[in-house]
C-alpha cells in the first residue's frame, strides 16, 4: 500500500505586493503554502532577497563586505555595487545615521543621499529609517516624497508614528508600506487595522512583524510567523495576508558572535565566516518560518539564500 | 487518536472493584481517556485490551532512543507541528561525517576538529553529538570496521552508513554496546538489515528512493516485528529532500499515519555538494523543519554559534522561560574594583544587555539576580526583581567579592533608586538607559 499523501489545501493566500517601477520590479507573496511548501500548491512568487547599504557607508561594515565594496568612493558607487551582487533582487537602503541618539544626520542630509541613490540604480528600492519613531516621522514622508513614481518599500512605520509615515508613503505618494510590529501576532494584525483604516489600500503594505538574531529569543519570530501564516491561510484573516519581509543583517551583524575578534575569542576562528553564517542561518530560519523577502548585507549570504531560495523552488 | 471514556469502559471488567482508586470502572475510564490514569492500573484489565488501549493510545510518533550513557539521546516523540500548539520536546541532534573515501589524514584531521567545539550556552553544552560514518564504494568489511573503531574513540555515539548486511554486522560486532544508529536499510536489503539492527539491539536507519518506496518498506519492516526505526529522508536534491521532511511529520502528527511516525535523518553534507555556506544554509532549514537528526561535513565555531543558538531557541519550552544562573559575571575584564551593573535573569534580556555591556569595552561586574526568568518590567511588576530582592543579593552575594560601590540599575526601574539608596547604604545607585542599545553611549559618557 502506497503512501497516502495528503495535500493541504487552503482558501487564504497571501497578498502580491509588487515594489519597483518599469521593467525592474519585484513581486513577493501571493502565496497559499506555508514556506517552501511546493508540494501542496505552485508557489506563485518566490522569496526575494535584498542587499543593505547604509547612508554612513562603509563604516562599521565587516571586512569581508567591505571587500566586496572595495574601490567604492560614492553612495552611488556602492548602490550600483549592491545592485549587481549576484542573487540580489533589490536593494535596501538604511538610514541609520539619521538616528538622534547616534550621527543625527539632518533629514536633508539623508534625503540627498536617498536621491543620489535612486539616480544610481534603477532596481527595485527599499527605504529602512533610523528606527527613531520621532525621527522617521519626519524623515520618512520626505523620503516618499522625493522617489516618488519610483514604487518603493517605506520601512517601516510603527504604532507610534503610523499616521505620519502611513498616510505620506500610501496615500499621498503610493508607495509601498512597511508596518513594523514587535513579535506579536495581535501587534500586527493591529498595526495593519489602523493603517487600512486611514485608507491605505491593503494590498501595498508588507509587514516587519520583527526580527531577532539566531539564539537571541528567537522562538518569538519562529511562532509569530508560524501563527500570522496559519491566521492568513487556514483562517483567511485579510489583516494577516501581507507579506512579511525582514531586515536580518541589521540584527545578525552586531552580536558577539559575529562581531567578536579573533584576537579576543581565538578558537572561534575566522571572524568574517562566523558573521556569514550568523546572517545566513538566520535568513535560512526567517524564511522556512514565513518571510518572503529577507534584507543581507554580505555578498555569500545573499548568494547562497538566493541560491537557497532557487533550490527550494 | 486516542479512545473516549466510553469506549475504554467498554474494555474494563466493569466490576466497580476500587482497587484502582477510582469509584468506578466509568471514572476511571474517564481518566484514562484525559491521560490522567494509565490503564494498567487496573488489576484486572485483560492483557488483550490492553493490548487494544496501548496501539490505541499511543503517541502517533514514536519516542527512539539511541547511544548509551551520556551519549544516549531520544528523538522524535513529537506531537505537534508548530512550537506554539506545544512543544517541541526531543531537538535536533547534529553529526559530523567520516567516510572510508577519505584518507587518514583527512579523517584524523576531522577527528581532531570534532571535540574543539564543546561549550556552554545557558546551561545547556553544546557540541557535535554524533559521528556518521560513512562505508564508501568499494570499501570491505575491514576496512569499514577500521574506520568505525577509529570513530569510536572519540567517545561520541556513532551513525553507522552502511548498505551491506555482513559489513553492518562486522561493525556492530566491534561497537554494538554502544547503540551506534545502523542506517542503511532499503527496498532491496530491509529484511537482512532488520534482523542485524534487531541482533544487535539498535536503531535500524530506513531510506527510500521517493516516499512511497519509504513508507512501504517502514511497513515491510513493521511487519517483521521491529519497531526501533529512524527515516533517513535524504532525497535526489534539496527539494525532494524538504517536501519528504514535511511530509513524514506531517502525516504522522497531522493525518495519524503510523508507519511514518519516526525521528527522521537528513544529509545536509550530501545535499550541499561541499559549499560550506549551502551547508549552513540547509542545516538552519531542517532545523526548523523537521530534522530529527542532521548530518554535516563539519561543525565548526561559525556554524555551531548561530545553529546551536538557533536550536536552543525553537526547542524551548514556551511555558518555561529560559533563565541564567544568578551571579557575578566579569565582562571586559572587570575586578573587584569595577562598576556593578544588574538585570534580570531572562536569558533574552542577559543576552542583549551583557552584549551590549562587552561593546562597550568598560570593566564591569553583571550582577544577575533570580528574578524568574522574566523581563525588567514584567518581574518588577511580579515583585520578583525588587529593592529587597536586589539589595539582599548586592549585601549577600556581592560585598563580600567586590570593592567597587557603584550600582547601574536599568532605566526601566528608575523608581527603584530611593529604596535601593536606603537598603543599601554607602552605595551610589546609577539608573541607566531604559534600552540596552543606549548602553554604550551611556557608558562611555559616565
Amino acid at each position: 500500500m502506497p503512501f497516502n499523501q495528503k495535500l493541504q489545501k487552503f482558501t487564504g493566500k497571501t497578498n502580491t505586493v509588487e515594489i519597483g517601477s518599469g521593467d525592474k520590479t519585484v513581486k513577493i507573496g501571493g502565496n497559499s503554502t506555508y514556506p517552501f511548501y511546493s508540494f501542496d500548491a505552485p508557489t506563485e512568487n518566490t522569496a526575494k532577497v535584498g542587499v543593505e547599504i547604509s547612508d554612513m557607508g562603509l563604516e562599521g561594515l565587516a571586512d569581508g563586505i567591505k571587500a566586496y565594496y572595495e574601490g567604492c568612493t560614492t553612495m552611488a558607487d556602492i548602490a550600483k555595487k549592491a545592485a549587481a551582487m549576484e542573487g540580489a533582487d533589490f536593494v535596501a537602503l538604511l538610514l541609520e545615521g539619521g538616528d538622534p541618539n547616534g550621527e543625527d544626520k539632518s533629514v536633508d542630509e539623508l534625503i540627498a543621499i536617498v536621491k543620489e541613490v535612486a539616480d544610481a540604480v534603477d532596481c527595485p528600492l527599499v527605504v529602512e529609517g533610523c528606527k527613531n519613531v520621532e525621527k522617521d516621522a519626519e524623515l520618512l514622508p520626505k523620503v516618499a516624497d522625493v522617489l516618488q513614481g519610483r514604487n518603493v518599500l517605506i520601512l517601516a512605520e510603527k504604532e507610534e508614528n503610523y499616521k505620519a509615515i502611513g498616510a505620506a508613503a500610501g496615500l499621498a505618494y503610493n508607495q509601498v508600506v512597511g508596518a513594523e510590529s514587535a513579535v506579536d501576532i495581535n501587534l500586527a494584525n493591529q498595526l495593519n487595522v489602523v493603517t487600512t483604516q486611514l485608507g491605505v489600500n491593503a494590498q501595498k503594505i508588507v509587514m516587519n512583524v520583527g526580527s531577532a538574531c539566531a539564539g537571541y529569543g528567537y522562538e518569538y519570530v519562529v511562532s509569530t510567523m508560524d501563527r500570522i501564516k496559519g491566521a492568513a491561510l487556514g483562517q483567511n484573516d485579510n489583516m494577516l495576508q501581507m507579506p512579511i519581509i525582514t531586515p536580518v543583517a541589521s540584527e545578525t551583524w552586531g552580536v558577539k558572535e559575529a562581531s567578536a575578534s579573533e584576537a579576543d575569542m581565538p578558537e572561534w576562528g575566522s571572524v568574517d565566516e562566523r558573521g556569514i553564517d550568523m546572517e545566513i542561518m538566520t535568513a535560512a530560519a526567517d524564511l522556512a518560518a514565513g518571510s518572503d523577502a529577507v534584507i543581507l548585507r554580505h555578498p555569500a549570504s545573499v548568494k547562497t539564500i538566493s541560491e537557497m531560495i532557487k533550490a527550494l523552488a | 487518536m486516542g479512545l473516549n471514556g466510553i469506549q475504554i469502559f467498554k474494555l474494563t471488567p466493569k466490576k466497580n472493584c476500587k482497587e484502582c482508586g477510582c469509584p468506578t470502572c466509568m471514572a476511571f475510564s474517564m481518566k484514562v481517556a484525559q491521560g490522567a490514569l494509565k490503564i494498567e492500573q487496573c488489576p484486572h484489565m485483560s492483557d488483550d485490551a490492553i493490548a487494544q488501549l496501548s496501539e490505541a493510545t499511543a503517541p502517533p510518533m514514536k519516542t527512539i532512543k539511541i547511544g548509551t550513557g551520556d551519549g544516549e539521546f531520544t528523538l522524535g516523540g513529537e506531537t505537534v507541528l508548530f512550537r506554539h500548539e506545544k512543544t517541541f520536546v526531543s531537538k535536533t541532534r547534529y553529526a559530523v561525517t567520516l567516510c572510508t573515501c577519505m584518507d587518514d589524514a583527512a579523517v584524523d584531521a576531522k577527528l581532531a576538529e570534532i571535540p574543539k567545539v564543546d561549550y556552554e550556552r545557558i546551561g545547556e553544552r553544546m557540541y557535535t553529538e554524533l559521528v556518521y560514518v560513512n562505508c564508501g564504494e568499494g570499501a570491505d568489511a575491514a576496512v569499514y570496521t577500521a574506520l568505525v573503531k577509529k570513530a569510536a574513540t572519540l567517545g561520541r555515539t556513532l551513525i553507522l552508513g552502511v548498505t551491506d548486511p555482513e559489513i553492518a554486522k562486522a561493525a556492530l560486532a566491534e561497537v554494538g554496546a554502544s547503540k551506534p544508529v545502523l542506517n542503511g536499510a532499503n527496498a532491496s536489503n530491509y529484511a537482512e538489515m532488520s534482523a542485524v539492527a534487531t541482533a544487535a539491539g539498535v536503531v535500524l536507519g530506513v531510506s527510500g528512493a521517493d516516499l512511497n518506496e519509504l513508507y512501504d518498506t517502514v511497513a515491510a519492516i513493521e511487519k517483521l516485528g521491529n519497531k526501533n526505526l529512524i527515516l533517513d529522508v535524504t532525497g535526489a536534491d534539496v527539494k525532494a529532500t524538504f517536501a519528504n521532511a514535511v511530509q513524514v511529520r506531517r502525516a504522522s502528527l497531522k493525518d495519524q499515519d503510523r508507519t511514518f511516525g519516526y525521528p527522521s535523518i537528513i544529509n545536509v553534507a550530501k545535499l550541499a555538494k561541499g559549499d560550506a555556506h549551502m551547508q549552513a544554509a540547509l542545516t538552519s532549514l531542517f532545523t526548523m523543519k523537521y530534522g530529527s537528526i542532521i548530518v554535516m561535513e563539519q561543525m565548526t565555531y561559525a556554524e555551531a554559534l548561530p545553529v546551536y543558538g538557533l536550536r536552543q531557541n525553537v526547542f524551548t519550552d514556551p511555558q518555561k522561560p529560559m533563565k541564567v544562573e544568578p551571579g557575578i559575571y566579569p565582562l571586559n575584564g572587570g575586578d573587584e574594583n569595577s562598576l556593578v551593573v544588574t538585570t534580570v535573569d531572562f536569558a533574552l534580556t542577559y543576552f542583549v544587555v551583557s552584549g551590549e555591556l562587552e561593546r562597550s569595552g568598560v570593566p564591569l561586574n553583571l550582577v544577575i539576580n533570580d528574578a524568574g526568568g522574566l523581563s525588567v518590567l514584567t518581574s518588577w511588576a511580579a515583585g520578583k526583581f525588587s529593592s529587597g530582592s536586589i539589595a539582599k543579593f548586592i549585601t549577600e552575594n556581592v560585598e563580600p567579592k567586590i570593592k567597587c560601590r557603584k550600582l547601574l540599575i536599568p532605566g526601566k526601574v528608575a523608581v527603584l533608586k530611593g529604596d535601593l539608596e536606603a537598603k543599601l547604604p554607602g552605595w551610589e545607585i546609577i539608573v541607566g538607559p531604559r534600552e540596552a542599545v543606549q548602553l554604550v553611549k551611556f557608558l562611555k559618557e559616565m
